[in-house]
């Protein structure tokens, strides 16, 4: 019982903490933020590189129902791909595909743990076969279009 | 290497300003000064009022992060001699996206609320008796967590994380891995009462994944690496659930397993 009305005697004593400062200067966040830092800059391109992965998407399902439709479809898209917008267009999207894929094969080792006896495996191993595949895709789909 | 040093130390008094400002000092470059070093000549030479938090000096604690040169780094763990001949000048602010006490100081209150949320300690659903002896973890299970076991809670992480600044609720990378830590622990059965707070909007899916954090911390941690390998596990766990509504386990057994 002692202790108890020790404690309490003590706990009574000790000033109240304010838990909200009224006078705290919070910072605030430009909309430029990332401008700001290169490494933040890479993950602005990275992310709008997503946009250009879409667009290559939408072109490729354009190229296809063009290749259904006949010759004569298909040569008149291959026709408009040739005006210096398309051209400016699919050479940005070329490179941020690129961009695309080679920022995200970097970063699977970070989500994708394999152990191996027990071992952790290097993350290039993990990052390794993604480029493999990559490679060997594009090599068949080059093989198509070109043999 | 430069005798002189210039630091421009980011200043902020609730009582007197509206906004930071920034006040230069001049101090010597020591060989194995580190940037503590230099404040604390400064406190203790040339200027009282300055304000900040520290403590081991050895990385440890954690207490001493700052922004350095616009990098969060641990001033304990900065070398003043990196900076001499690189413009011989040194700008050392708050962390960055924590509200500013006073000088060099932040408030961490919303970090230790956030903290507490994801439970970072072991939960056991049933203690055993103690005549039952340890809990044993074979090397492989204590390499599970080890890394993410290492944060110190210096909060370097949230200063070089961008949606910590734009969105004030998401929890953050450190209190992230840390939850991790627990979750990858073979004692722990608390992983499905934290992942009603981990798999959120404010939780791993607020992550980005600029991996920022993992770059920036003192210790590797990898924070990143913790949030995206929970994403994968959440989004296997949905998916089980979708397919197998009825056989789905939601987790509650944990990852404990008894080794003795």
């Amino acid at each position: 019982m002692a202790t108890q009305e020790l404690r309490q005697a003590t706990a009574n004593s000790i000033p109240s903490y304010t838990e909200f400062h009224p006078r705290w200067y919070r910072p605030h966040v430009s909309v430029y933020w990332w401008l700001g830092q290169r490494q933040y800059l890479k993950f602005i391109l990275r992310e709008l590189s997503s946009v250009f992965v879409a667009a290559s998407v939408v072109l490729l399902i354009l190229e296809l129902r063009a290749l259904k439709q006949g010759p004569e479809a298909f040569a008149l898209l291959q026709h408009r791909l040739q005006s210096p917008l398309a051209l400016a267009l699919t050479t940005i999207s070329f490179f941020f595909v690129v961009f695309h894929s080679i920022t995200w094969f970097n970063l699977t080792p970070a989500a994708m743990v394999v152990r191996l006896r027990g071992k952790r495996m290097p993350d290039f191993l993990i990052a390794a076969p993604n480029y493999a595949i990559w490679l060997v895709v594009s090599a068949l789909v080059a093989w198509l279009i070109l043999r | 290497m430069a005798e002189k040093i210039t630091l421009e130390i980011a200043r902020y008094s609730p009582e007197q300003d509206t906004a930071p400002h920034f006040q230069s000092y001049e101090v010597p470059v020591h060989r194995d000064w580190v940037v503590l070093d230099a404040l604390n000549h400064i406190k203790d030479n040339v200027d009282g009022s300055l304000t900040y938090r520290w403590s081991c000096r050895m990385g440890i604690c954690g207490s001493c992060g700052m922004m350095v040169n616009g990098e969060p780094r641990l001033t304990c763990a900065t070398f003043l001699s990196t900076y001499a001949n690189h413009g011989n000048k040194v700008r050392v602010e708050p962390l960055r996206y924590f509200p500013i006490v006073r000088d060099l100081v932040t408030e961490l209150s919303d970090f230790m609320a956030k903290l507490k949320k994801v439970k970072p300690w072991l939960v056991r659903h049933q203690e055993r008796p103690l005549s039952e002896g340890e809990f044993l973890q074979t090397p492989e299970q204590l390499d599970e967590y080890k890394q993410f076991s290492m944060c110190i809670n210096c909060t370097l992480c949230y200063a070089a994380c961008p949606v910590v600044g734009l969105d004030p609720v998401f929890v953050g990378p450190a209190a992230l891995a840390l939850a991790q830590r627990y979750n990858k622990d073979s004692r722990d059965q608390g992983a499905a009462e934290r992942r009603a707070f981990l798999a959120h909007p404010e939780g791993i899916w607020g992550c980005t994944f600029v991996g920022e954090c993992t770059r920036v911390c003192p210790k590797h941690v990898d924070p990143a690496g913790a949030i995206q390998q929970y994403k994968l596990k959440a989004a296997f766990e949905w998916m089980k659930s979708f397919l197998m509504p009825r056989g789905h386990s939601n987790g509650h057994a944990g990852t404990e397993t008894s080794h003795r």
